[in-house]
């Protein structure tokens, strides 16, 4: 289908219609992960590891084996296939499988406090505890490290003997350093040396995790014959089968996987963790084996995603114009190699048209759980250094900071650090609505600031699957092969009914099992309903030419003869004949007659997902005794290139920047003297509550993409970008004081206040 | 160690389970009486996905133990509704579409009901603070708190 350039022609997309599944998840049928249970079901529990660094000397199950009512033990050595190093694209960043096999199964080393070690299932949970407490593992204990710079220094604890840095010169010897990146335009050191103005700031972030409410949840269920159920929470019922295939070495075709609801995921759940240990236990125990990570398994053992440390250099001519500009930064990757330093890097400076720009970064292990993606992998995290830094320039050259951003501002033509040149985006009409806003212009009280800061994100595309199939009565079935974590069923539904001119409420979306659709990549990147809804679009499109046929069949004229309008095929012009308008539900009554059922698939690798910019503004009230920051007004300006559904829209404009804030202000890993965390439950590492924020004012502007029908941009990872630096912006413009290092808490402000610096 | 025997009310109707001591209510209103719309996402009581009424006080589940269930009377999300009419919350919670997830929505629609019950005409700040102990990873809560200053609107007769 071409883009649809009259939106004023659109009778279902931008409506706010409820969504199909909402009386199940308003009633408690909604059925989640660990909400499941099959007969005969065992509980599975996994043995972690108390250190941050050792070696497994032995590992002893024969007591645990000995206990009445276990069924099985499961280890790496004992029953996992040593797999070779194979990476593989997924989503936003590479697999590999090596190291996600030894991730889910600690095999020589554990290299993280709560590395898995061994897993159980026995018939309650209470003997699965008691049996772990009977597993015997010896341990070698060996040094360890948890900070980013301390893994990069010499004499460092090595994690990995065999690690081999790519993108730079062999060391020539053990490192901890994964991967150097590096991209550039122009000469920024030359820029830089034209600059009327410098600003130059160092910046920390540490590790946040992705904080969904539920806890990752399997149950799988293993035949003689090899053939495998898996019920589970995911972003991607396709990329459990593909990973647990990988894993444990079996046939897709065995595999079916079922996607549960899930609750929360933000790409903390675009990885397997407990799935191939479930379906181990299953096929060693012969009985289907549920297993529910605890609160304190999911802090400690899944997620997060890194921190880092940067140093960011900004150069200006004194109107303004940017002349040169470097971002130096190292992430933590945590036990495997794998942060997201190059997305990182790829959106550092991606808001502005820069001619002399230089991103570089380093992705480091260290003795910290692997991290996993989390909305915008890495863009979160060099924002805040620039968006800061960008604060400061505007403070030195005495500009409003928003029009330093106009002044600088990417736009159509605009080449990329990172390689492409920008079709048209929304950025400056971002811009121009923030700076609008009534409440860039609102008076302030004392002892507090306003502070903006903005944010870019590419949006992916990639495999999708759908399919569309009129049912007898006219009603339409729609199968996506695209887990529903936001509402996603309810902008399929509306974006096949838009095509096919039925009312939304005929159309009704479920989500396919791996065996009932086609492949399609996992729920995140910010992909699906542009990805996901254009294979709906697709196979909407093949159900309305088909439609048009059967009418032209019975009318007995040709297929061209005829149109098809508002659900009906009508005769395309007065040559065509005078036939009475045909409904949808009429042809559908006749298909046996005429040719069969009515149905399409449609599977594709989506391309042209159009890129993100937001703007957002905060106020914040600072207690200047307690340090305490209080937010009092935020606005989040974003180009959506087109709302399918406005109110799931704003609520993920609205979420993205409550998790940006929850970063800002108070999330973090702590860890103790051992290397092991010291706050893995939410009542010490605490996400955002209702009580802490006002209302999030979602201003959605409207940039069309035109390589989607509907013009849809991704929207739901941009929002979680710019917070960071807007609220330390905001800080500093009630306190004049520069915050360096996240989280901005209370104690770290009253210091900075102190001290007169950040 | 033999089981206990626990008579209660749930949602109105007389419901009897065995349970061992140690059993919390949550994992017994999971998985011996099989209604799984309260969900657990801490089972420390901080996260309040857990939510029920007992004896018409909000509580999370995950803190009480089964035992403490003998003779009281417990509301879950599955009562909510009134047979297929759905509760004015559960309604303007989806109109609003207050959900992303829905995962913290169950424990977020009973805390709201307490609170409509204890005070009909709640400021929103009293919602924000009333509602603090639940928490929502998706929405940061701006729709949520919509929707229920609107659902107590409409429960007050204020809609024509
Ligand atoms: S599960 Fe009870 S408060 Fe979180
Ligand atoms: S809707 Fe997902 S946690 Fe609230």
């Amino acid at each position: 289908m071409n883009f649809v350039a009259n939106f004023s022609d659109l009778k279902v997309v931008g409506t706010r219609p409820v969504r199909p599944d909402g009386i199940d998840k308003v009633t408690g049928k909604a059925m989640f992960g660990a909400d499941l249970s099959m007969a005969g079901t065992l509980t599975g529990k996994v043995l972690r590891s108390p250190h941050a660094h050792a070696r497994i000397v032995s590992i002893d199950a024969s007591k645990a084996l000995a206990l009445p009512g276990v069924k099985a033990v499961v280890t790496a050595a004992g029953d996992f296939p040593e797999i070779s190093s194979e990476e593989a694209a997924a989503g936003e960043s590479p697999v590999n499988f090596r190291h996600m096999a030894h991730n889910v199964l600690a095999r020589d080393k554990v290299l993280y406090e709560g590395h898995a070690v061994a897993a159980v299932a026995a018939t309650t949970s209470a003997i699965a505890d008691a049996a772990m407490a009977l597993i015997d593992v010896t341990y070698e204990v060996l040094p360890f490290v948890i900070d980013v710079e301390a893994a990069m220094a010499d004499g460092a604890p090595i994690l990995h003997d065999d690690l081999v840095p790519s993108g730079m010169a062999a060391p020539g010897k053990p490192t901890n350093i994964a991967k150097r990146v590096e991209f550039k335009l122009g000469d920024a050191e030359a820029g830089l040396a034209e600059a009327d103005v410098v600003v130059e700031g160092r910046y920390e972030t540490t590790a946040v995790h992705q904080g969904y409410i539920e806890p990752h949840a399997v149950i799988a269920s293993v035949n003689p014959d090899g053939q495998t159920q898996i019920f589970a929470s995911s972003q991607g019922q396709f990329m459990i089968r593909q990973y647990v295939s990988k894993i444990l070495n079996m046939d897709i075709a065995n595999i079916r996987v079922t996607p549960a609801e899930i609750g929360g995921g933000f790409g903390g759940k675009t990885l397997v963790y407990l799935e191939p240990l479930a379906v181990a236990l299953s096929r060693k125990a012969g009985k289907p084996v549920k297993m529910v990570m605890t609160r304190d398994e999911v802090f400690r053992s899944s997620g997060p995603t890194s921190g880092g440390v940067m140093t960011v250099k900004i150069g200006a001519k004194k109107d303004g114009t940017i002349t040169g500009a470097t971002i130096d930064i190292a992430l933590q990757a945590g036990a495997f190699p794998g942060s997201p330093v190059a997305p990182a890097c790829m959106c550092a400076f991606a808001c502005y048209d820069l001619k002399n720009v230089r991103a570089s970064g380093y992705d480091v292990v260290s003795n910290r759980s692997k991290i996993a993606a989390y909305r915008a992998p890495g863009a979160p995290i060099s924002s805040f250094g620039v968006e800061s830094a960008m604060d400061e320039l505007a403070t030195k050259l005495g500009m409003d900071a928003l029009e330093l951003r106009q002044k600088n501002a990417a736009k159509a033509g605009t080449k990329a650090a990172y390689g492409p040149v920008f079709p048209e985006i929304g950025f400056e009409q971002v811009l121009d609505a923030a700076k609008s806003h009534p409440h860039w212009s609102a008076p302030l009280g004392p002892n507090q600031g306003r502070g903006v800061a903005t944010g870019f994100w590419f949006n992916i595309g990639g495999d999708s699957s759908a399919s569309v199939f009129v049912n007898e009565d006219g009603t339409i079935s729609v199968v996506s092969g695209s887990p529903d974590i936001g509402g996603s069923r309810a902008s399929m539904a509306m974006m096949a009914a838009e095509v096919l001119g039925v009312p939304y409420e005929k159309v009704r979306p479920i989500v396919g099992d791996t065996a009932q659709i086609g492949i399609t990549g996992m729920t995140g990147g910010s992909r699906v309903t542009f990805a996901t809804g254009m294979a709906t679009v697709q196979a909407a499109e093949k159900v309305v030419d088909e439609l048009k046929k059967r009418a032209a069949m019975i009318w007995d004229i040709s297929p061209e003869a005829v149109d098809w309008k508002d659900g009906e095929a009508v005769p395309a012009g007065a040559n065509a004949g005078g036939f009475d308008p045909m409904p949808l539900a009429a042809i559908a009554a006749k298909a046996g007659k005429t040719g069969g059922p009515i149905g399409s698939e449609v599977s594709i690798n989506a391309q042209g997902a159009g890129a993100g910019f937001g703007a957002h503004i905060c106020d914040v009230e600072v207690d200047q005794e307690t340090g305490h920051v209080k937010i009092l007004r935020y606005t989040a300006v974003q180009d959506v290139g087109k709302a399918i559904h406005p109110s799931y829209v704003e609520g993920q404009i609205q979420g993205g920047a409550v998790q940006g804030i929850g970063w800002a202000l108070n999330e973090e890993y702590l860890y103790d003297k051992n290397g092991r965390m010291d706050n893995s439950g939410f009542l010490d590492y605490r996400v955002p509550v209702a009580s802490d924020l006002p209302m999030i004012e979602a201003v959605l502007v409207e940039v069309p993409n035109k390589r989607h029908p509907f013009g849809v941009r991704g929207v739901g990872e941009v929002p979680i970008i710019p917070p960071l630096a807007a609220v330390a912006n905001a800080i500093k413009a009630a306190t004049g004081v520069r915050m360096h290092s996240l989280p901005m808490s209370p104690p770290k402000i009253v210091a900075a206040i102190e001290s007169g610096k950040g | 160690m033999s089981k206990i025997h626990v008579t209660t009310t749930v949602n109105g109707e007389p419901a009897e389970f065995l349970c061992e001591v140690q059993d919390s209510l949550l994992d017994v209103l999971r998985d011996q009486l099989h209604l799984t719309g309260s969900k657990e996402g801490c089972g420390s009581g901080d996260c309040g996905a857990c939510s029920i009424t007992l004896d018409g006080r909000l509580v999370c589940s995950c803190l009480v133990l089964g035992v403490e269930a003998e003779g009281k009377t417990i509301g879950t999300i599955e009562g909510l509704a009134n047979g297929d009419e759905l509760h004015p919350l559960q309604r303007k919670f989806l109109e609003h579409a207050a959900l992303q997830c829905g995962f913290c929505t169950p424990g977020l629609l009973v805390a709201t009901k307490a609170l409509l019950d204890a005070n009909p005409n709640p400021t929103e700040t009293e919602a924000r603070y009333w509602l603090a102990g639940n928490l929502c990873r998706c929405t940061g809560y701006d729709k949520i708190i919509r929707a229920v200053m609107d659902a107590a609107a409409e429960m007050r007769g204020e809609h024509a």
